[in-house]
């Protein structure tokens, strides 16, 4: 897409250039993603205070929403047990598509610390497909507001209108 | 979800059982509340825990003693620090190490503005489930400064691992003192404001007041600790009943609940405690600075950590109430068993007897009065 530096008003305008529809809807919907909270641990409290005054994820355009139908993308953030898998992926069966994933922090990446646990399942990759992973133990909230931006690059990036995931990507779902 | 029933049973009620999470925002992480409810009225709402067991006390079985120390971070991430002094005086009186006098300082400064920022969260959160919004973004932002205060002393901002077996890992860095000065100066005023903001705001004392009240008998019962207990007007604090550390050196009160609003013990009585304390907690972080000790921060601790056979147990108060520790050693350099008690988990218990009769809306006011945190009743 080409970009155009406009000096009146001080920045990249790429809407004047474009006659693609694609684009203005996939710019329109990177700059409104709405999210899932789906708080599961420590890294809850960190995503807490990315949505605070200090971090402030909304100038993004991401507001958080309880339910699931509202929700645009998820943020898996913490440790995933067993007992919470089949509710996650419950949780991520009711999201309207298109749908996206943010795993937030280790224990939801790999199962992190916890990877000694008989009760944790080592990834939520292993239950629901996952588009951006955000490292750390927990992420610092720049961490998940970088995690955000490549969010936005993604859904920017790809054809709106037939975006649509198999109904049981991941393994073992 | 898939055990959502709804059912009539006759024409004169509407009884309903319904799932009250996991995923839910006012019940303070992934626990699940199975309600039962006659119209608005609740008869029961019975607690489902065990969607965030992490088995760290198999893992303490599994690693070393000093390799335990970051999972006590989780044990409570809200207030990371107590856990792991409960476990490094555990450890301690295992080891029969004493602790030199500058680090047990450097534990109390660094608990208790943990402690301030654990409260922050939790009587933010409890006014954001009662409706208002704005005064956690308030409790957020002065959350933020304690955070990066935290974070110059150990690096971390939310799982710290500063405790360690025998002293604590770093000294105050350069200019530390003054920056803690200057917040407190700035937090006092705040803890004005918040009571102007919120605290004292009629329709939020409404909603508290004389809502799901716990009398002290009861409390003592079930066995709640902390601002739980204290909230219900039982004077017990394990920083100046059994004291640990270098609390005997500072002066503080036990804030207690009096029925502010209303009757002693109600939800009002255990938020307000919160409050009471975190002013608390900055007269103790004063007075800790001016007479700071000079000194090693740590212990001599002998590298391979190998205690002989007995067990220990490391009380201390959590910003949740009493914390212990309890570490049996068989003599080898594992635990033979690590046990948490937690404050949590016995909150958590009581609000099956608390929630017959309160309605819908009492429910989340009770359970955010309580101050549960996830991790803390699974561990």
């Amino acid at each position: 897409m080409a970009a155009r530096m406009d000096p009146g008003i001080g920045g990249e305008v790429t809407l004047l250039h474009t006659s693609q529809l694609d684009n203005l809807i996939n710019l329109a919907r990177a700059s409104s993603l709405y999210y899932l909270t789906f708080g599961l641990a420590c890294c809850g409290i960190e995503l807490m205070q990315t949505g605070g005054p200090r971090a402030d994820l909304m100038r993004f355009g991401a507001i958080p929403r309880a339910s699931p139908r509202q929700a645009d993308f998820m943020i898996v953030a913490g440790t995933l047990t067993y007992k919470m898998a089949e509710r996650a992926r419950l949780l991520y069966d009711q999201m309207p598509e298109p749908k996206y994933v943010i795993s937030m922090g280790s224990c939801s990446n790999c199962g992190g610390l916890f990877q000694l646990g008989y009760s944790v399942c080592k990834g939520v990759d292993k239950v629901i497909p996952v588009d951006v992973y955000v490292p750390g133990c927990p992420p610092r909230p720049e961490a998940l507001t970088e995690g955000l931006l490549r969010l936005q690059e993604i859904v920017r990036s790809e054809p709106w209108s037939t975006k649509r995931r198999p109904a049981a990507q991941a393994e073992g779902a | 979800m898939e055990k959502l029933i709804l059912r009539r049973v006759d024409r004169q009620n509407e009884e309903m059982i319904l799932n009250f999470g996991p995923q839910h925002p006012s019940t303070h992480g992934v626990i699940n509340f199975l309600v039962e409810t006659d119209g608005e009225v609740l008869k029961r709402a019975t607690p489902d825990v065990g969607y965030l067991h992490r088995s760290i006390e198999k893992i303490g079985e599994l690693v070393g003693y000093p390799g335990f120390m970051p999972y006590t971070d989780r044990v409570d991430y809200v207030a990371a620090m107590f856990a792991n002094e409960g476990y490094a005086i555990a450890v301690e009186r295992l080891l029969k190490i004493e602790v030199p006098q500058r680090a047990q300082w450097l534990r109390a400064i660094s608990c208790e503005l943990c402690r301030i920022a654990s409260h922050l969260v939790s009587v933010g959160t409890m006014v954001m489930d009662i409706g208002a919004f704005t005064p956690m973004l308030h409790g957020i932002r002065e959350r933020e400064t304690i955070n990066d205060l935290l974070e110059a002393l150990c690096g971390a901002r939310l799982t710290y691992n500063y405790h360690r077996i025998g002293g604590v890992a770093f000294d105050l860095p350069e200019g530390w003192r003054d920056k803690v000065l200057h917040f407190l100066d700035h937090f006092d005023k705040f803890l004005a404001e918040f009571d102007r903001l919120i605290s004292f705001n009629e329709i939020y004392v409404k909603r508290l007041a004389n809502v799901a009240v716990i009398p002290g008998p009861m409390a003592i019962n079930y066995g709640l600790v902390g601002p739980n207990l204290r909230g219900s007007g039982v004077d017990w604090d394990v920083r100046r009943d059994l004291p640990y550390g270098a609390y005997p050196n500072f002066k503080f009160d036990v804030p207690v609940g009096k029925g502010f609003f209303g009757t002693a013990g109600d939800s009002f009585d255990r938020y307000y405690v919160r409050c009471l304390e975190m002013a608390e907690s900055s007269k103790i972080v004063r007075q800790a600075l001016d007479s700071l000790p000079e000194g090693e921060i740590t212990a001599k601790v002998p590298r391979n950590i190998k205690p002989e056979a007995g067990e220990a147990l490391g009380r201390v108060e959590s910003a949740r109430g009493e914390l212990a520790y309890y570490v049996i050693s068989d003599g080898t350099n594992k635990a033979y068993r690590v046990r948490a008690r937690t404050g949590s988990f016995t909150a958590m218990c009581i609000i099956e007897d608390i929630s017959r009769g309160l309605m819908v809306a009492d429910l989340v006011a009770l359970i955010s009065s309580l101050d549960v945190v996830a991790p803390e009743i699974d561990r």
